[in-house]
């Protein structure tokens, strides 16, 4: 092996494993902000007695579940069954390898006794794996995440969960399109689908927050549907079909399954971040572009932590403010709202873009310009009683 | 008007012309590892059969709902109800007057101060006693806190039937603040026990009114906090707004009473129309509704928790000091150091203990406006110490009859916010 493949290798390898560690403890924090960030609007306490505020408590959970009794309720579907919670987690870590989440780190050139050189030449990317079909890969992936629901749902051999699994196909397909109609707005802008392009374009000019805004709502309401937290939560709406799709699982699948919620939150709060909130950019300053060095690749992996745990408060605050839709409302809303918006906005986009380049102005002003009316616009038309069934029905009546 | 006619069998849990069970639960046909095939009725594949409850997070207890839906709709709804039978009624025939009451703690377990004044002022009517004016004003301040408790229980389940769980703790802490003066009065949570025939168990301790002021004082705050999280919130009102939508007419004919009644638009309150403990004297208004659906059942009832602590606060000011019982030993027990050692109340307490208030032949009904709606007790006496009949007009049991009407044709989340805006509490649906 020549000194490259094996620095190569060495990288990749470290990459790897420190990313999945890093972001299986980032999950569990994540499932203990939850609770905790629950309390607070709550004025509870949340757990508190398990280590230092409570923290150690999702190791006290995990294990718990671990020690539990797996039950295998009769008549389940007993692959499939086994098989659900799996196609539920893996599909959200494995999004996470394309996501860049910091500056390079400079390259290496050392030798170690007995194993030899190795070498990396340039920077290395703060990525695991910087796929040339970045977004894409994404998308592709995350569809497969409702095959783990919907297989739940019908393996179960339960009336609630089947409601759940046919609830949650139809919702996440649905948003799915909403979903990436959304993100081709970005691909004009950036006229790239690797995500490490995305931040650089950012980077050159300004956030996509700032440039598509009405792309960013349509991409967060989508990203709740997808990742079914409230208030799209109706595969699972508790009060309703007692949890939905997991009502049977138990012990470490039902642990599966609840680990891939937070995953999927976690994924989805880097990818809101990435796409446009300038992904590990420091904004205000243009030191982060510099040449590679382990501060900038600190900094910068600070910057990413700061907005994609943004998100992840985000993500609880609104699941303990809202209520529930109803599923008619969210087909309304996805296929009656989202769907036409997010068509006529790549049309919009396209446009200007393509008018900007002709004419010859600025292109981050004008779009600028164009979103705050269109944002103002959408929630204007978005207000309350306007869009959904049941302030119709009441003012018909 | 009622011309609602029921098309369908009652199948569940019906017998068969052979006196067999007609449906055989599922997975247990005798020896069969399979489900049988005659487990569900014929559906022609398109409908299914759902089983809501009894154990289940939105039937506020152990309501069972048989549910056929279309899809996600609702085709038909039938309630079954009798999970928590528990006799009150029977078991009332055999006990004097006053030990009836701590029976009525465990009906509308939500409120249960309230159903404590209920039954003695129902008992009272029957033994024709009038009360002290410091029990009417006490009386009052303990239906009004029940009344409290019985909404914000509703409201916070409510919320969560349809999605909203942070509003439920703010209500439970608040809650929780009732129940604490409730301790500090009765020594008791939940089984108050609160009155007894002609007067009350005790009279308030030291401090409870000062802390029932300061509960007014910041009970707005907290429903304040409430009123910005749901009243004008978009995907609160389309979850409730034109939902199981009932007309002044059909609830009318439904019997059905409280907030049920007034937000379909009917101002029937009992302490408006028939004022007991003199409410008539109380500045206190009763809202309705406009539309009879969930969001108007939701508006009443906030708005009551407002007049309700408005009548708190003029009950308060007006608290008279002076007797708490009638001068009556026949009907209130002497105190116990007057009974150790003065004889006539000593025979007094004996014949109380063993023998029980006697009421006079006849029969009494004495309705109340309890957070559900109208509570009444009915009591025929036949001239002794025990009820020959005791009769409870359960609020909730009769609101809950209206539900099949109002969920069939929505959806099944519908049922749910529905089921929920009854406001049933199944300790007194089902006695």
């Amino acid at each position: 092996m020549t000194p490259d493949i094996k620095g190569f290798l060495l990288a990749a390898t470290v990459k790897i494993v420190v990313v999945f560690s890093v972001w299986m403890i980032a999950i569990m924090l994540a499932t203990w902000l939850e609770r905790r960030g629950s309390a607070f609007m709550q004025d509870r306490l949340g757990p508190n007695r398990v280590g230092p505020a409570g923290l150690l408590q999702p190791v006290a959970d995990g294990l718990k579940n671990f020690l539990k009794e797996e039950t295998w309720p009769k008549w389940v579907d007993q692959p499939l069954f086994l098989l659900a919670p799996l196609m539920s987690f893996i599909p959200s870590l494995i999004t996470f390898a394309v996501i860049p989440f910091a500056a390079p780190l400079p390259g290496f050139d050392f030798t170690l006794p007995l194993l030899g050189r190795f070498t990396y030449q340039g920077p290395i990317p703060m990525v695991v794996a910087d796929l040339p079909i970045g977004l894409l890969f994404i998308l592709a992936i995350s569809s497969l995440a409702v095959y783990g629901i919907v297989l739940a749902g019908w393996s179960s051999a339960s009336k609630y969960s089947m409601l759940g699994g046919i609830r949650s196909s139809a919702q996440m397909i649905s948003y799915e399109i909403a979903l990436g109609l959304s993100v081709i707005t970005v691909f004009i802008l950036s006229g790239n689908v690797t995500l490490s392009e995305v931040v650089a374009a950012q980077q050159r000019t300004v956030w996509f927050v700032l440039a598509l805004t009405v792309a960013f709502v349509l991409f967060l309401v989508s990203a709740f549907a997808e990742t079914n937290r409230l208030p799209f939560d109706l595969p699972e709406a508790e009060a309703e079909l007692v949890t939905g799709y997991h009502t049977e699982y138990s012990a470490m699948k039902f642990s599966m399954f609840y680990v891939a919620e937070y995953a999927a939150i976690l994924t989805m709060s880097a990818l809101i971040a990435t796409l446009f909130f300038g992904g590990w950019d420091i904004p205000f300053t243009r030191w982060d572009e510099g040449p590679p060095s382990v501060a900038r690749c600190a900094a910068t992996l600070l910057a990413f932590g700061t907005k994609t745990g943004f998100f992840l408060l985000f993500y609880i605050w609104v699941r303990w403010t809202l209520p529930r839709f109803r599923f008619d409302q969210l087909m309304e809303l996805g296929w009656k709202v989202m769907l036409p918006v997010a068509l006529g906005y790549i049309t919009v986009i396209g446009l200007v873009v393509w008018g900007a380049e002709r004419v010859g102005v600025a292109l981050a002003p004008v779009l600028i310009g164009l979103n705050l009316v269109a944002t103002a616009g959408l929630l204007w038309g978005l207000d309350r009683g306007r869009l959904l069934a049941g302030a119709r029905a009441r003012r018909a009546a | 008007m009622s011309k609602r006619t029921v098309e369908f069998e009652l199948a569940t849990p019906g017998l068969d012309a052979q006196g067999r069970p007609a449906r055989i639960p599922l997975g247990v046909a005798a020896g069969s590892a399979v489900a049988a095939a005659s487990a569900e009725p014929e559906l022609g594949g398109d409908h299914l059969l759902l089983n809501i409850g009894p154990q289940h997070p939105a039937t506020h207890g152990v309501l069972r709902l048989v549910v056929e839906l279309d899809g996600e709709v609702v085709v038909r709804c039938i309630p079954h109800v009798g999970y928590l039978h528990s006799g009150f009624e029977k078991l009332g025939e055999y006990r004097h007057y006053n030990q009836i009451i701590p029976l009525t703690d465990r009906t509308d377990y939500l409120s249960p101060m309230s159903n404590n004044v209920g039954l003695a002022l129902a008992v009272e009517k029957l033994l024709g006693l009038e009360i002290t004016e410091r029990c009417k004003v006490l009386r009052v301040i303990a239906c009004e806190m029940s009344r409290i408790i019985s909404h914000l229980v509703w409201m916070g389940t409510t919320g969560i039937d349809i999605g909203a769980f942070t509003p439920f703790l703010w209500m439970f802490y608040e809650r929780e603040r009732i129940y604490n003066l409730q301790e500090a009065w009765t020594g008791a949570r939940l089984t108050t026990s609160l009155t007894r025939v002609g007067g009350m168990m005790a009279d308030v301790p030291d401090g409870f009114v000062e802390a029932l002021r300061t509960f007014c004082k910041n009970f707005p705050k907290t429903l304040a906090e409430v009123d910005r999280v749901l009243t004008r919130n978009g995907i609160w009102c389309a979850r409730t707004q034109g939902i199981g939508a009932l007309t002044a007419e059909e609830a009318i004919n439904y019997s059905l009473s409280g907030p049920m009644l007034r937000a379909s638009g009917v101002p029937y309150d009992v302490r408006k129309d028939r004022p007991y403990l003199d409410y008539e004297t109380y500045d206190f208004e009763v809202p309705v509704g406009e539309h009879g659906d969930v969001y108007d059942r939701y508006l009443v009832r906030f708005e009551e928790l407002v007049q309700a602590t408005r009548i708190l606060e003029q009950a308060l000011d007006r608290l008279p000091d002076g007797p708490l019982n009638v001068d009556d030993p026949k009907v209130i027990l002497p105190p116990k150091s007057a009974a150790m050692t003065d004889m006539e109340a000593m025979i007094f307490h004996f014949k109380q203990v063993m023998e029980g208030v006697q009421a006079p032949v006849g029969e009494a009904y004495f309705p109340i406006e309890n957070g559900k709606g109208e509570l009444g007790y009915y009591f025929v006496s036949d001239g002794t110490a025990k009820p020959v009949r005791w009769r409870i007009r359960p609020p909730s049991f009769i609101n809950l009859a209206a539900l099949p009407k109002m969920a069939e044709g929505g959806l099944i989340a519908d049922l749910i916010a529905i089921n929920a805006s009854v406001d049933i509490v199944m300790g007194e649906v089902d006695r």
